[in-house]
C-alpha cells in the first residue's frame, strides 16, 4: 500500500529546483509527483519517482539532504465534494493529515492525492473500510 | 624488544619547576641579547622603552617588554625577523595569512632538532610508539603541520603515511589497507572522514586506528567525544603556531587534563587582550609566548590571539610543564554583539548539543539601522532534517532559543545547504563581521 517518497532539503535560491530534476533527469529518473513547501529561506522539496532509491543514491552523491517518508496514494473521485468527503472520513476517524500533495496522473477517472499520515497503518485501515481505494505503491511509481 | 618510554624526555618534562624558571631565567637573558643584537625591529622595540637586554634580572621584567604582533612580522617580510644570515637557515615555512602576505618563518638545523623533539614528546605522551603507523592527513607544504608530525614520527621510530590532505575517499583506502593507526589531521577534518565512513558503510572497529593527533584549529570537548565514538580512537589536542615553532608547543598527555606546554623551550604568559595587562595564574585571557631556544626565528612575547588558562599543579602523568586548556577561540575571533562577548566556540557548543554531533556553520554580523543582527548558518545534515515542515522549523526556533539563553542574544538561525560554508584547507572560516565593511 505505502509508498515511499524522497524529501530534499533546499535553499530558497534560484535554480536549486532546476538542480534537482537535473540531477534526476541525467540519472534516467522519472518524476511522478512533488510538491515544495517553503519559508522565506529554505524549502522541503518531496518527489515520488519511479526508481526512490536510486534517486535518494544519485542526490546524496550531489550533496544534497535527503530523505525517505512512507505516504500512500489515495484515489479521489474528481467530482465536486469528492475531497472534502474524503477528509471529513478521516477527521472523523481522528486520523491526521500531516500534509497532501496531487499526483500528476489520474487514475482512470479518478484523482490520485499522496498523503502523509502521522500514523500510516491507522489511515490505511479507515481509508479501506469506508471503501476508499488506496493505490498500490508499486502501481503508483509505475503510473 | 626495546621498551618505548610513555615520557619522551623525563629530565626536561619532569623538571622541578624551581629548577625551571632557574633554566628560563638564563635562556631568556640570551635570547634577549641575540635579538637586541641580530633582528632590527626588536633593537627599535627596546629602544623605544629604553630597554637594555642586561637589564632583565627577573623572569617578572619580561611583563615590561614590548610585545611582537603579527602586524610586526608583516612589516619585516619576508624576512626582516631573522635572527641568523641566511646561510644559516635550512628551512622556510609560513603560516596561511587570512588577509594580506603570508607571515615567513625560518628554522636552523638546531630549530628543526629542538621541534622534532617537542612533537615527539607530545606524541609519546599520547601513547604513540615505534609500533604505530602514522597517517599524515595535514597538508604538506608551506604549512608547518604535516612536516612537524612527519619529523616526531620518525623520532619515535614509528611508521609514516606522508599522505597529505584531501582526497577523502583515498584517504580511506589507505586507512583500511596500510593499517593505519595514527591519525594525524584537524579535528574538522577527522569529522569528515567519520561522515564519508558513514556513508560507504565502514565501521571504526574494522580500521586499525587507535589515537587521533587533532590540531592546528580550536575544538571543544563534545567534539572530541563525538570524534572518539565515531573513528573508535582516543583523541588527543595539540597545539602551535607558525610564527612560533609549528606544532610541538603544547600537547595533551592521557590524562586528558589540558596540553602541557614546553617550558623548557618557551615561556607562556597570560594576558587581557584589551588591556594588555598580565593577568595572575589561573585567568582565561591571551596566551603570549617567548621562545627560549629559536635560533633563527626568535619570538619576544609574541600575541598569539588564542584563548585560553593555565594549570600549574603537577600533572598525574608526572610532568610538571605547565598545563594550556583547548584554547576557547581567537581574540580576533571574539565578536563584540550588543555589548556582548561571543565566541564562536559558544555557539558551537549549544549546537552540538541540539544536533548530537558536530555542526558546519558561520556567523554573519551585519548592522541594520544601527543594531547589531547575528544570523547563525548552519549547514543542514540528515540527523536535522526533517520531512515534516513543522517539526523542521521547531529545529530552528529551538536552536534560537538555546543559543538566546546561553550567550543572552537574541540570534538568528538560518539552515543551508551542505558544503555551502567555505572551507579553507580544512579549517572553517566561521566568523563573517560585515560591520566593519
Ligand atoms: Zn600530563
Amino acid at each position: 500500500m505505502k509508498v515511499e517518497q524522497i524529501s530534499i532539503f533546499i535553499e530558497n535560491k534560484s535554480g536549486r529546483l532546476a538542480e534537482v530534476s537535473g540531477v534526476l533527469g541525467d540519472a534516467g529518473i522519472n518524476i511522478r509527483a512533488l510538491s515544495l513547501a517553503d519559508t522565506s529561506d529554505f524549502g522541503i522539496l518531496r518527489l515520488i519517482v519511479n526508481d526512490t532509491d536510486k534517486a535518494f543514491n544519485v542526490l546524496r552523491e550531489h550533496n544534497f539532504t535527503v530523505s525517505k517518508t512512507e505516504v500512500i496514494g489515495v484515489e479521489v473521485p474528481d467530482s465536486p465534494g469528492g475531497l472534502s468527503s474524503l477528509l471529513q472520513t478521516l477527521d472523523k476517524n481522528n486520523i491526521n493529515v500531516e500534509y497532501m500533495y496531487a499526483f500528476v496522473e489520474r487514475s482512470g477517472d479518478n484523482a490520485v492525492i499522496i498523503f502523509r499520515f502521522d500514523d500510516v497503518d491507522a489511515a490505511i485501515d479507515v481509508l479501506t473500510k469506508n471503501s476508499i481505494r488506496v493505490i498500490e505503491g508499486k502501481k503508483l511509481t509505475s503510473i | 624488544m626495546e621498551q618505548q618510554p610513555t615520557i619522551w624526555n623525563p629530565v626536561a618534562e619532569c623538571m622541578p619547576r624551581e629548577e625551571l624558571l632557574t633554566l628560563q631565567l638564563g635562556q631568556l637573558q640570551q635570547t634577549l641579547m641575540r635579538v637586541a643584537e641580530n633582528v632590527p625591529c626588536y633593537q627599535g622595540k627596546f629602544k623605544e622603552v629604553g630597554f637594555n637586554p642586561g637589564d632583565l634580572k627577573d623572569l617578572s621584567d619580561l611583563a615590561n617588554l614590548p610585545f611582537t604582533t603579527k602586524e610586526d612580522l608583516r612589516l619585516n617580510y619576508p624576512y626582516g625577523m631573522f635572527a641568523v644570515p641566511m646561510r644559516d637557515v635550512v628551512r622556510i615555512h609560513s603560516s596561511s595569512g587570512t588577509t594580506g602576505k603570508p607571515t615567513v618563518v625560518g628554522y636552523t638545523k638546531a630549530d628543526l632538532a629542538s621541534w622534532t623533539e617537542l612533537v615527539a614528546r607530545f606524541m609519546t605522551a599520547a601513547g604513540v610508539t615505534n609500533e604505530d603507523i602514522i597517517h599524515i592527513a595535514f597538508g604538506y607544504g608551506l604549512f608547518t603541520g604535516a612536516f612537524g608530525l612527519h619529523y616526531g614520527s620518525e623520532a619515535i621510530g614509528a611508521s609514516v603515511i606522508p599522505i597529505s590532505g584531501g582526497n577523502t575517499d583515498k584517504q580511506l583506502m589507505i586507512m583500511q589497507d596500510y593499517r593505519s593507526s595514527v591519525l594525524v589531521c584537524t579535528p574538522s577534518y577527522a569529522l569528515t572522514i567519520a561522515d564519508r565512513m558513514e556513508k560507504q558503510g565502514i565501521a571504526p572497529e574494522s580500521l586499525a586506528l587507535r589515537v587521533g593527533l587533532f590540531g592546528a584549529e580550536p575544538w571543544s570537548e563534545q567534539m572530541r567525544v563525538e570524534i572518539e565514538n565515531r573513528l573508535g580512537v582516543i583523541a588527543t589536542d595539540n597545539y602551535g603556531l607558525s610564527e612560533v615553532m609549528g606544532p610541538g608547543v603544547a600537547g595533551e598527555c592521557l590524562c586528558k587534563a589540558g596540553m602541557h606546554l614546553a617550558e623548557d623551550q618557551f615561556i607562556a604568559e597570560i594576558i587581557d587582550p584589551d588591556t594588555c595587562e598580565v593577568l595572575p595564574e589561573g585567568s582565561v585571557g591571551e596566551l603570549v609566548l617567548t621562545s627560549l631556544t629559536k635560533q633563527a626565528f626568535p619570538m619576544i612575547r609574541y600575541r598569539t590571539r588564542d584563548i585560553t588558562r593555565l594549570h600549574y599543579e603537577t600533572c598525574d602523568c608526572g610532568r610538571t610543564f605547565a598545563r594550556m586548556e583547548k584554547t576557547r577561540g581567537r581574540s580576533d575571533d571574539m565578536l563584540i554583539i550588543k555589548g556582548v562577548n561571543v565566541f564562536p566556540t559558544q555557539i558551537e557548543e549549544v549546537l552540538f548539543q541540539i544536533e548530537g554531533c558536530q555542526p558546519h556553520y558561520q556567523l554573519v554580523v551585519e548592522r541594520e539601522n544601527n543594531q547589531d543582527k547575528l544570523e547563525v548558518q548552519v549547514e543542514v545534515n540528515e540527523k536535522i532534517f526533517f520531512d515534516e515542515m513543522k517539526q523542521q522549523r521547531a529545529f530552528v526556533t529551538e536552536a534560537e532559543k538555546k543559543i538566546h539563553s546561553a550567550l543572552g542574544l537574541s540570534v538568528k538561525v538560518k539552515l543551508v545547504e551542505p558544503s555551502s560554508i567555505t572551507r579553507h584547507e580544512g579549517k572553517a572560516c566561521r566568523v563573517f563581521d560585515n560591520r566593519k565593511n
